[in-house]
């Protein structure tokens, strides 16, 4: 990968999705020592992993990845507020991936089979995606066609971020693809699963996130604020140290 | 097999039990002596067995536990590599947890088992992981003097007599020696970096270096499984054996890492060709055994809530396996 910065016009869309990347690579983090059973451990910390992988390629691209994770404000941070949500129960955070990952696997699989700047990034990345929308296909399964409880927390966590899915369909500037079809296939794929696993798919508002202002525009939902400050007080504390 | 003979010499006789217990045991001793891998459906003394289970369980649960001080400093970490490399090391630790528990079940325990013992304190974890980690250099501590103190451990653990054990230690050595690869270079980009960097690096080997020293287990004149073990060959070495191998290894890496050890006593000698070192504080040791370190409530409630916390969804995942014929997660 060509980590030389791209052309200022692609650096909104290398942060864009740099940003998502990091962001849920920082919340999976908060997962370790904390779940249900120890293959998860394993699991959610290699998604986080990936993550934090894709996160560094993009942000390198645009400069120094340090400098853009830790000395940014909140303001200037370009994740979805999907990814910023706080984990909540193992549900929430499996609605959260599969919300996610099923996004993230169409929007690379559009700029892996294109010829634009981030076609080599998405190709690597979308084999990587693609375990993690199976991996939270699959929790949702089990949990949503599992017990009565965990059929209720599924349903709980796939409606609470509901109103966060609107936001991902926004044209991000610099990102070549066909939102509209984009947002087609992951109503469909996202449908399908909800379906097999016995939920439903919710039906709130998918703009409400939007009209109170989006991640894509710098403006967050109130727990990003307190991640970041955990995220960045040990570098800021120490300015120009090298670690 | 190493007790094939046994079976041989036995079987179709009218030998009483007594008679046949004998034989199994002289093949089993003739293996052991020959450096030949006693596998999981050989026979084994029973006190053998419980003896491995209590040691592998130990083992395991070290390093489910030994996750806890780490991965305090995953979302604190200063920089997207070294929170890489973080990551990556807490999630080997789980692999190691699942490797162990997975050797010990071939003993004929269950990991549900084990985590209950884990869980209701009759089985123990490496004293060590009773200490906080209170900086971002303890991190580096941990890589350098425990996964350090680890490895001289479990090398020799790779020719235990238990062929699955010495199988899953050949594996997590090769990743603990990495491990503390980065936690040594972590320490010394902080020891040659700023003032208050140094010091930071300095400050956690000060606090980690004696209990590090405390990992190799009580002195060998107080040792109660050691020489059971060692005539087993499940240990090659004794306690004090390995300690101060340890300390002839981590003194000179000291001196490169351009940091103090917290030790007046310490000092080269000559004639032993090893280094001298100060008392350790058994009481200190003992007393964390005991349960009253600085974080035992703490790591073990960790531990209980996660699991009881995580009980809806490993019965999610049983409930679902037994709808669609799937394995259980």
């Amino acid at each position: 990968m060509n980590r030389a910065p791209v052309a200022a016009a692609l650096a909104p869309a290398a942060l864009a999705l740099g940003d998502d990347a990091l962001v849920l690579s920082h919340r999976l983090g908060e997962w370790a020592g904390h779940a249900p059973v120890l293959e998860e451990e394993v699991a959610l910390a290699n998604i986080a992993l990936d993550l934090l992988g894709q996160a560094r390629i993009l942000l390198s691209l645009v400069g120094d990845e340090d400098e853009l994770a830790y000395l940014r404000e909140e303001r200037t941070f370009r994740n979805l507020q999907l990814v910023e949500q706080p984990n909540g129960d193992f549900a929430q955070t499996i609605a959260r991936q599969l919300y996610f990952s099923t996004y993230q696997e169409l929007l690379y699989g559009q700029l892996a089979s294109g010829d634009g700047a981030f076609a080599p990034l998405a190709a690597k990345a979308v084999k990587e995606v693609a375990y993690h929308r199976d991996h939270a296909e699959h929790w949702t399964l089990r949990l949503g066609d599992g017990t009565d409880e965990s059929h209720g927390r599924m349903q709980r966590g796939c409606d609470a971020l509901w109103r966060f899915t609107g936001e991902m369909f926004q044209p991000v500037e610099g990102v070549d693809a066909d939102w509209q079809k984009l947002e087609d296939d992951w109503r469909e794929s996202v449908g399908t699963v909800l379906g097999r696993a016995t939920l439903t798919v919710p039906d709130g508002p998918r703009s409400g996130a939007w009209a109170a202002g989006a991640g894509r525009q710098g403006l967050h939902t109130e727990p990003f604020g307190r991640m970041l400050a955990e995220m960045q007080h040990l570098h800021r504390s120490h300015p120009g140290a090298t670690w | 097999m190493a007790t094939a003979a046994a079976h041989r010499t036995t079987t179709g006789t009218q030998a009483g039990q007594a008679e046949r217990t004998a034989a199994y045991e002289a093949a089993f001793d003739t293996a052991v002596a020959a450096d030949e891998r006693i596998e999981p459906r050989d026979w084994m003394p029973d006190s053998y067995r419980a003896s491995l289970v209590r040691q592998m369980a130990q083992h395991a649960h070290s390093e489910i536990i030994g996750m806890q001080p780490e991965a305090n400093w995953i979302t604190r970490a200063p920089s997207l590599r070294r929170k890489a490399i973080l990551m990556a090391k807490v999630q080997d630790e789980a692999g190691h947890g699942l490797y162990l528990y997975s050797a010990a079940e071939t003993l004929g325990t269950s990991r549900e088992e084990l985590l209950d013992k884990l869980h209701s304190g009759r089985q123990k974890y490496s004293s060590i992981f009773n200490y906080p980690t209170l900086t971002w250099a303890d991190v580096g501590a941990i890589g350098w003097l425990v996964d350090g103190a680890a490895i001289t451990n479990q090398v020799p653990l790779c020719r235990c007599s238990y062929g699955p054990y010495a199988r899953a230690m050949i594996r997590i050595c090769k990743e603990e020696s990495f491990h503390q690869r980065q936690g040594y270079e972590l320490l010394l980009t902080l020891s040659r970096g700023t003032p208050e960097q140094h010091a930071m690096a300095q400050d956690a080997v000060d606090r980690w270096w004696w209990p590090s020293l405390m990992m190799f287990g009580p002195p060998d004149d107080e040792s109660a499984h050691s020489a059971q073990s060692m005539a087993w060959k499940i240990k090659r070495h004794s306690n004090d054996e390995l300690r101060q191998r340890f300390v002839d290894i981590a003194v000179p890496q000291a001196e490169a890492l351009g940091l103090t050890l917290p030790d007046p006593d310490l000092r080269w000698n000559e004639e032993r060709g090893q280094y001298d070192f100060g008392a350790i504080d058994w009481d200190e040791f003992r007393d964390v055994l005991k349960g009253n370190g600085p974080c035992n409530e703490q790591r073990i409630t960790q531990r209980r809530q996660a699991h009881e916390e995580g009980a809806w969804v490993r019965d999610a995942a049983s409930a679902y396996a037994a709808k669609h014929g799937e394995a259980a997660a």
